[in-house]
């Protein structure tokens, strides 16, 4: 299967071909080269997918792991090097199928939505540069070749949102999603750092094979701060993890990279990228299990916290892409927590299974309900739900690609969502009876602000538009369409036959009562949508004022980017970078600067002697050489 | 008696060397300096006649008295005004070259009376065998150890770049 | 016999009143004169040199011989950066001379 990595080469030669000759390239037909290049690479990922899955189970029961094709990059030790390659494995399979998909999905819908903007031909450079750093992260054979293009990720993102780089809040928004990001990446860095200095290798390969053995009796010696080599380990690398994946307190990058083009959210914010983090904790996960249980106790509580705390804020936001960014971080805190009940094998590897299954449906549907967003964005030109109303009957095929993604997210069978949100919660049911009630109450706020953001753009009632609203045009449609049969689809797999935590098949049933439980409070939470924003009335705002220090709290997000930038405004720069600000300027500053002054006082002093006058010169060489020789006899 | 005769004649040279030298540095009229500068030269000859290097008299005579010291007397020519004797000199430098030179000379001097050189009173050592010519044309023409074909063509080049060059510096624009 | 001493005290003092003149001279032409005559006692010392302590071989004797050679090519370049010298101060006289002062 050595063509998979041309999956990987494919967006990077578009990347390379359309950033250098954007300026003789027509806006059309860079985009018609990037496309049809991801067209290329998704093709390949379904053939890809297609051989992998139906070459079957290996002799020991499990899909096999695969390295496609590898080649030896920087070497340090015999063991120890650095190989780029592509492994392949169900889950990376599996994320090669979703990022091909969205990728192509949004690649052809920026033809409509991008139409007529300054830098056309850098988008597409720029969507290819990130799709090939995505992919490339997937199928990393080995930590660090993961990292490269986890930072590479990082970089494409941060040109993504600044894309409109005349907005000052595109600016800022994206300087912050890579600054987080990069915090959480030093965390990310010294996990890495601290895990290959005791095993001694970066391959995942060895990392996690025989229930990741190696990793559990080389860390077992080493402790620090009373938690063991293993806890700090795999502790820092979850902390990378979260800053991708916008877990709390490191999510508030992501709400505001909603800066960047409705398209590019959808790809990188709510599909691609920001399942980054679930990934890597789903790709070590045998040495999470095995080797730092304690982490994963962590991360059920990080993620089960992240998920309420994000849909609370979700249901105040007024911006529409907000309220999607949240809704992703909720999402994505859904996987994280069902990773975190998971066990190893079988039925108790049920959320891992389940983890990645919903990471599955989520990008589609979360990219639907983007682009769908980006549609009425188009239309209307506002991301405020004020400007919105009574879409319904301007914009049909958006309305109802619209529900169909709400009704997947809310977790109403058939749709996709149901199937993934109820392995979750049977896996976090048979573990922590806290957190399935949290993830129970999660889900009912996700159906009640979901439905919340469909009334409030498609009901209510109409508003004065300047221009009426229309559908947009067919290449915006055409992957609403794909992306909703999709978001109807995609539940129905036999999703446990093909992933699973140690890669054997099983059978994952739907629990009856579990099921029956979580359509009921989605369908509450509907059912309180409806009567509060089906038609325009002042129910919403009277509660609100019932609830007023909630509501405010809320809506400015609980407050954590204003505890952000009082730890870095007033305690990092007024504590420690003003210090060392002042010392950088008066003592080494000073004191290159006094070398410098130095130097020119003396050179002013002594430049006298450099008259001019060659036979001065001869003087003064004569002196030196007898003295010389006189130092010579008498020595 | 031969050897006192050359001590004679070497005296005699050597005084009209110290002479000259000292005359041509503090002479005021350049054309007068020159002229000493010849003396120099010739005398200097006559301490390689004395050596028995005749070969390199000759060239002493020819290159410095008939070529070196031609070009001075052009270039004096060409240069100075007539009558341009005026020479103030500069005291302090006046001063400074000779504290320079009597402190060098005086400790070039100490070391060389100081120094024993182990050619030995050996008699045969400035035995009275001339140089022989043909000797000395294969060593400048030879090619092997201890010959100087490639030192003798990169010294042609180098007076060939020098005369391009001075003309090349001289000449009006 | 005439000593190596002799000889190289004449030279000795040919040197150094060659750098007296070297330091002392103001005319550009008295500065090349001094050269010459501390190349010419520096040719004397090698042929001395060779003469008494190496009799057989003849290094010195062609050191002199390229000396002389040089110090001819170094003549023809200086006169004729002195002759331009004059064309452009209209004199010869090395205080003149300090443009690339400091």
């Amino acid at each position: 299967m050595e063509y998979t990595v041309y999956i990987i080469l494919i967006p990077m030669l578009m990347f390379l071909f359309l950033g250098l000759g954007s300026k003789w390239l027509a806006p059309r037909v860079a985009g018609w080269f990037g496309t049809l290049g991801m067209g290329v690479a998704a093709a390949l990922a379904y053939a890809t997918a297609w051989n992998y899955f139906s070459a079957g189970v290996a002799a020991d029961g499990a899909y096999p792991t695969v390295t496609a094709w590898s080649v030896e990059w920087l070497r340090f030790t015999d063991r120890l090097h650095i190989d780029m390659g592509v492994l392949l494995d169900p889950i990376s399979v599996m994320m090669l199928v979703v990022i091909t998909t969205v990728s192509l999905m949004v690649h052809v819908y920026s033809f409509g939505y991008m139409k007529g903007e300054r830098g056309f031909q850098r988008y597409y450079a720029f969507l290819s540069l990130f799709s090939f750093s995505m992919l490339g992260l997937v199928v990393a054979t080995n930590i660090f070749q993961m990292y490269i293009f986890w930072e590479l990720v990082g970089a494409s993102s941060y040109l993504l949102i600044g894309f409109y780089y005349t907005r000052p809040a595109a600016i800022a928004a994206s300087k912050k999603a890579f600054i987080v990001t990069r915090f959480a990446d030093l965390g990310f860095l010294i996990g890495i750092l601290i895990l290959s200095f005791y095993t001694g290798t970066f391959d995942f390969g060895q990392l996690t094979a025989d229930n990741a053995s190696l990793a559990v009796t080389s860390l077992a010696g080493g402790s620090f701060l009373g938690l063991s080599a293993a806890t700090w380990a795999m502790a820092l690398l979850f902390m990378g993890a979260a800053g991708k994946s916008a877990m709390f307190p490191l999510h508030i990058w992501l709400p505001d990279a909603m800066e960047g083009p409705t398209p590019v959210s959808a790809l990188i914010h709510a599909a691609t990228m920001v399942v980054a983090g679930v990934y890597l904790v789903a790709r070590m996960f045998p040495l999470y299990y095995f080797a730092a249980p304690d982490v994963l106790t962590l991360i059920t509580y990080v993620g089960a916290f992240t998920a309420l705390f994000a849909a609370l804020i979700a249901i105040t936001q007024t911006d529409i892409k907000r309220v999607l960014a949240f809704s992703t971080i909720s999402q994505i805190a859904y996987m994280m927590v069902a990773l975190g009940v998971s066990g190893m094998g079988d039925h108790a590897g049920e959320g891992y299974t389940a983890s990645m299954f919903h990471l599955f449906t989520h990008a589609f549907f979360k990219a639907l309900l983007f682009l769908g967003a980006g549609s009425v964005i188009h239309a209307v030109h506002s991301n405020e739900m004020e400007a919105m109303g009574g879409l319904r009957r301007h914009m049909p095929v958006t309305h109802w690609t619209f529900l169909i993604a709400c009704l997947a997210i809310s977790g109403i069978p058939p749709f996709s969502g149901f199937f993934s949100k109820d392995a979750i919660l049977s896996a976090a049911f048979g573990r922590d009876k806290v957190v399935f009630a949290v993830l129970l109450l999660v889900a009912g706020l996700t159906a009640f602000y979901m439905f919340r953001l469909y009334y409030r753009i498609f009901w209510s009632e109409d508003r004065a538009y300047e221009k009426k609203p229309h559908d947009a045009p067919a290449t915006m449609l055409v992957p609403l369409v794909f992306l909703a049969l999709l978001s109807v689809t995609t539940g129905w797999l036999p999703f446990s036959q093909l992933v699973s935590s140690d890669g054997i098949p099983y059978a994952l049933g739907i629990n009856g009562w579990i099921a029956a439980g979580g359509i009921l409070v989605s369908l509450a939470g509907i059912a309180v949508a409806t009567r509060l924003y089906r038609r325009a009335n002042d129910l919403p705002a009277r509660l609100a004022a019932k609830w007023a220090g909630f509501w405010r709290a809320a809506s400015h997000r609980f407050y954590i980017d204003q505890a952000w930038l009082f730890v870095t405004k007033k305690i990092i720069f007024r504590c420690i970078s003003t210090p060392v600000a002042w010392f950088d300027r008066h003592a080494i500053d000073g004191g290159i600067d006094a070398l410098g002054t130095g130097t020119q006082r003396c050179s002013e002093a002594i430049k006298g002697a450099q008259n001019g006058q060659v036979q001065a010169y001869t003087t003064f060489f004569m002196w030196g050489v007898l003295i010389i020789v006189v130092c010579v006899f008498i020595f | 008696m031969e050897e006192i005769s050359k001590l004679v004649i070497f005296y005699l040279l050597a005084a009209a060397i110290v002479v000259s030298s000292i005359l041509a540095v503090t002479s005021h009229r350049i054309f007068r300096a020159a002229v000493y500068l010849l003396i120099v030269l010739l005398c200097t000859a006559g301490l390689y006649l004395l050596l028995n290097y005749h070969f390199l008299a000759v060239v002493q005579l020819s290159v410095y008295a008939g070529g070196i010291l031609i070009l001075f007397i052009f270039a004096i020519l060409l240069t100075s005004a007539k009558g341009d004797r005026t020479e103030p000199h500069d005291r302090r430098r006046v001063v400074a070259g000779i504290i320079s030179a009597v402190a060098g000379l005086g400790i070039t001097t100490w070391a060389t009376l100081k120094h024993q050189f182990l050619y030995g009173n050996n008699p045969t050592v400035l035995g009275e065998h001339e140089t022989n010519m043909r000797l000395v044309g294969q060593t400048m023409m030879g090619s092997g150890k201890y010959e100087y074909l490639l030192s003798f063509e990169t010294l042609s080049i180098l007076l060939l770049v020098c005369a391009i060059g001075g003309i090349l510096i001289a000449r009006k624009r | 016999m005439i000593s190596m001493e002799h000889y190289l005290i004449v030279s000795s003092i040919m040197f150094f009143v060659g750098i007296y003149g070297f330091i002392a001279r103001k005319n550009l032409l008295g500065v090349l004169i001094s050269i010459e005559l501390i190349l010419n006692s520096v040719e004397i010392n090698f042929s001395v040199f060779n003469r008494y302590l190496y009799p057989d071989h003849m290094e010195g004797l062609f050191f002199s011989l390229f000396g002389i050679a040089i110090s001819a090519a170094e003549t023809a370049v200086a006169i004729a950066i002195i002759i331009n010298v004059y064309r452009l101060a209209n004199n010869i006289d090395v205080r003149h001379i300090d443009q690339m002062k400091y």
